[in-house]
């Protein structure tokens, strides 16, 4: 006999049989059914936040940073589409969301009622699945599906509308196990002929490389375990992608730091050369090849991907894998070691060598200042002094972004929460709300800048009702400065609109929401400030007064090839190496 | 920007078989114009009352790593069971069903109804200024009846689009 229960009541149910802790939202006329059902429990907290986006992002840094799926509870209306740079932020970089919207009863739908719009329809494009639920009885099999359709395969977001008059009628709960998906069964065994045929190329490789992304993240801890356990077998070199940071430890002696427009010179420079290329969980997305015509000219590729669409989508590839990446690299350990190809050793020590000479570029490398703070010099100085900490970071988007990937080294996965597809202004500071709130006793840092962190600034009033003492690291260089950079290189310096002419005061602002505010003007306090913001147990907005004009480099110009990078030195010839067909890319 | 892909341009058509919800024709439509795929045709029906499964059938083209970016896409939709190219097999079967109406008097009539049966189409409706044809056929087969009709007074088309199966005994 099935249990009988409200539609509001079943939400919280399944929410609790979920296994969910802590959900992220805000009140509306058309939830309310809901929030009247959380709060007569107390197994699901729910994080109140300042503004719809901002649960959204709280979600993915809770998911990114445990591997579970992120919730969010949002009213009908303005509360749906509030959401939606979120919802569309985690599908772009596979982070699974249930987000559930409130709907206007059902008698109302199509009529324009008050806060209606046509959530599914809006959502539709930008969610790996939705569903707007009609029937009560329909409800706890939809929200279980949901949960499974977010975290299998390639995770993503899934929204469920519901409208009021459902959250209020009766019907009859079933319990997870009871939901199976009828078309949903994505494939994580990979073909084993393939992985023969992968195992054999990488045997016979002079110049191999390991591409590795956010898709070892997203398998679990056993794929970055397995990562590792490869590259040790092998002594290949590994490069990353942004979303991948902390598979493969910075601090590994095959590590070559980040690859793509702002990666490092060894990094990109052994993508071209290479003749074996084994990409691990990453899509070669635009940022990562630059002129797609002369990526990577000489390699072999060897894709392994949970989504069949990734493969062959904007590079061919020549045994592609559809698996998930721990499942599929399992395989490929177990052939290697039962196979133990007979690799040309005197190949891949002259590979090693011709990659020292690019390490020794240093193209990571900023002339240093006595006077002002570098942002890289700042990122430098978090890092060191929050070693051994348990630490967490997340970031805006911009060039500290890029300088955070760069000078910030992760030995883990799941460490690092960053806006990488979409490239969502104001991801870092709601971000840190869900990783704190996962991760209550660890050092949570955004390293922000001071215009991104202001699109949801409004969120640290979050931080300091539920006493999470995240900090806010903002490089404040008064400018949007990747823009700034831009329109330096490619625009003639005419800085249309990238200036802050009025920024508020950080320090009073964070006292005003009940924070603590720490500023930093000069190199020689750096270090002292920096400590102090560790050991403050409360939310910290840290103004980081660094050098204004300062670019991010290394750099590959758009519309150029991964062995035309530009360095830090040569920064200024820089303009005429973007022909006018580069310019039009972004 | 180099063309990503410099294949030749194919004409594909693919069976899409989905559940039967709310909103599947708008998910897989709305991935053509997302991505920038074409259709030049599209048609879609209940196949199987019981299992609630529709039966979509696109005519697009593309060159070989589009179409096949199209078939990966689709794929991955929650509500799609399967999908098949169907010109890839080199089975295909197509028919398309068309309603032609002219309007003409004397001389036009008798050579349309002359025409029509060339055609092997049939008289739905007849007054005595015009008539409805209806044929089934190939798409190119009715392009045909319809730039042949043209001149003796066409005055609107109803197309359903192209449906397709394999041939042979198996099922997609």
């Amino acid at each position: 006999m099935a249990e009988m229960m409200t539609g509001a009541e079943m939400v919280v149910r399944s929410l609790v049989d979920q296994g969910v802790k802590h959900i992220f939202g805000y009140p509306g006329g058309a939830v309310l059914p809901i929030y009247d059902a959380l709060f007569q429990q107390d197994e699901v907290k729910h994080i109140l936040v300042r503004h719809e986006q901002g649960a959204t992002h709280a979600a993915e840094g809770y998911a990114r940073s445990t591997g579970q799926v992120g919730v969010v509870l949002v009213t009908s209306g303005p509360g749906a589409t509030n959401a939606i740079t979120g919802i569309v932020d985690a599908l772009m970089d596979s982070i699974p969301l249930v987000v559930i919207t409130g709907q206007v009863a059902t008698h109302l739908i199509g009529s324009d009622a008050f806060q209606e719009c046509d959530t599914v329809g809006i959502t539709r494009s930008c969610t790996k699945y939705n569903y707007l639920v009609k029937d009560v009885n329909d409800l706890a099999r939809v929200i279980h599906e949901a949960f499974y359709i977010a975290r299998s395969g390639r995770p993503g977001p899934v929204v469920i509308d519901i409208p009021k008059d459902v959250q209020f009628m009766s019907g009859a709960y079933v319990a997870p196990k009871n939901v199976t998906h009828k078309t949903y069964q994505p494939r994580v065994k990979g073909d084993l002929d393939k992985i023969r045929e992968a195992v054999e190329l990488l045997g016979k490789a002079k110049r191999p490389i390991l591409y590795t992304g956010g898709g070892v993240i997203n398998s679990g801890p056993e794929a970055s375990q397995l990562l590792r356990e490869f590259a040790q077998l092998t002594g290949f070199p590994v490069t990353s992608t942004l979303m991948g940071l902390g598979a493969y430890p910075a601090s590994g002696p095959q590590w070559l730091g980040m690859l793509g427009m702002h990666g490092t010179f060894e990094a990109n420079n052994a993508m071209h050369d290479a003749d074996v290329m084994l990409c691990i969980g990453a899509r070669f997305d635009d940022r990562i090849t630059g002129r797609l015509d002369a990526f990577s000219p000489g390699s072999k590729k060897i894709h392994i991907d949970i989504d069949p669409s990734s493969i062959n989508k904007n590079v061919r590839v020549d045994v592609g894998i559809i698996g998930d990446v721990a499942h599929v690299l399992e395989d490929i350990v177990r052939l290697w070691r039962n196979s133990s190809p007979q690799v040309d050793k005197a190949a891949l020590k002259g590979w090693w060598e011709q990659i020292d000479l690019w390490r020794a570029r240093k193209s990571l490398a900023f002339k240093p200042s006595s006077e002002v703070i570098k942002p890289q010099y700042a990122i430098q100085r978090l890092f060191e002094l929050s070693r051994g900490k348990d630490v967490y970071i997340t970031t805006e988007v911009g060039q500290h972004q890029m300088w955070a990937a760069q000078h910030f080294h992760f030995d883990e996965p799941n460490r690092w929460m960053t806006s990488g597809g979409l490239g969502t202004m104001g991801y870092g500071l709601p971000a840190t709300i869900g990783v704190q709130l996962a991760h209550p006793d660890a050092l949570v840092v955004d390293i922000a800048g001071e215009a991104s962190v202001q699109m949801t600034m409004q969120e640290m009033s979050t931080a300091v009702q539920y006493r999470l003492p995240i900090k806010i690291f903002i490089l404040n260089n008064e400018y949007m400065g990747m823009v700034r950079q831009w329109q330096e290189l490619l625009h003639g310096g005419r800085y249309s609109e990238s200036y802050s002419e009025a920024l508020p005061d950080f320090v009073k602002l964070a006292e005003a929401y009940g924070g603590v505010g720490i500023r930093a003007t000069h190199p020689d306090e750096l270090d002292a400030k920096i400590k102090e913001m560790i050991d403050t147990p409360r939310p910290v907005i840290f103004d980081c007064v660094v050098d204004k004009t300062e670019n991010c480099f290394p750099m590959i110009p758009s519309g150029k090839a991964h062995n035309e990078m530009i360095l830090g030195d040569a920064a200024e010839d820089i303009g005429s190496v973007i022909d006018s067909a580069g310019k039009m890319l972004v | 920007m180099p063309p990503r892909d410099t294949g030749p341009v194919e004409r594909h058509t693919l069976s899409i078989l989905v559940d039967n919800e709310p909103g599947v024709l708008g998910r897989v439509v709305g991935l053509f114009s997302g991505r920038g795929y074409n259709i030049e045709s599209l048609t879609v029906s209940e196949t199987e009352h019981e299992s609630h499964v529709s039966r979509i059938t696109i005519v697009t083209s593309g060159t070989p790593m589009v179409v096949e970016q199209i078939v990966a896409q689709l794929g991955r939709l929650v509500p799609v069971h399967r999908v098949v190219d169907l010109a890839a097999e080199g089975k295909l079967l197509e028919r398309e069903l068309a309603m032609v109406k002219m309007r003409g008097k004397g001389e036009h009539r008798v050579e349309a109804l002359r025409l029509a049966d060339a055609f092997r189409a049939r008289v739905i409706d007849a007054t005595v200024e015009s008539f409805v044809f209806e044929l089934t056929g190939k798409p190119d087969k009715i392009d045909q009846f319809i730039a042949i009709l043209l001149p003796l007074g066409v005055v609107e088309v109803s197309r359903t689009g192209v449906a397709a199966i394999a041939r042979g005994p198996d099922a997609m």
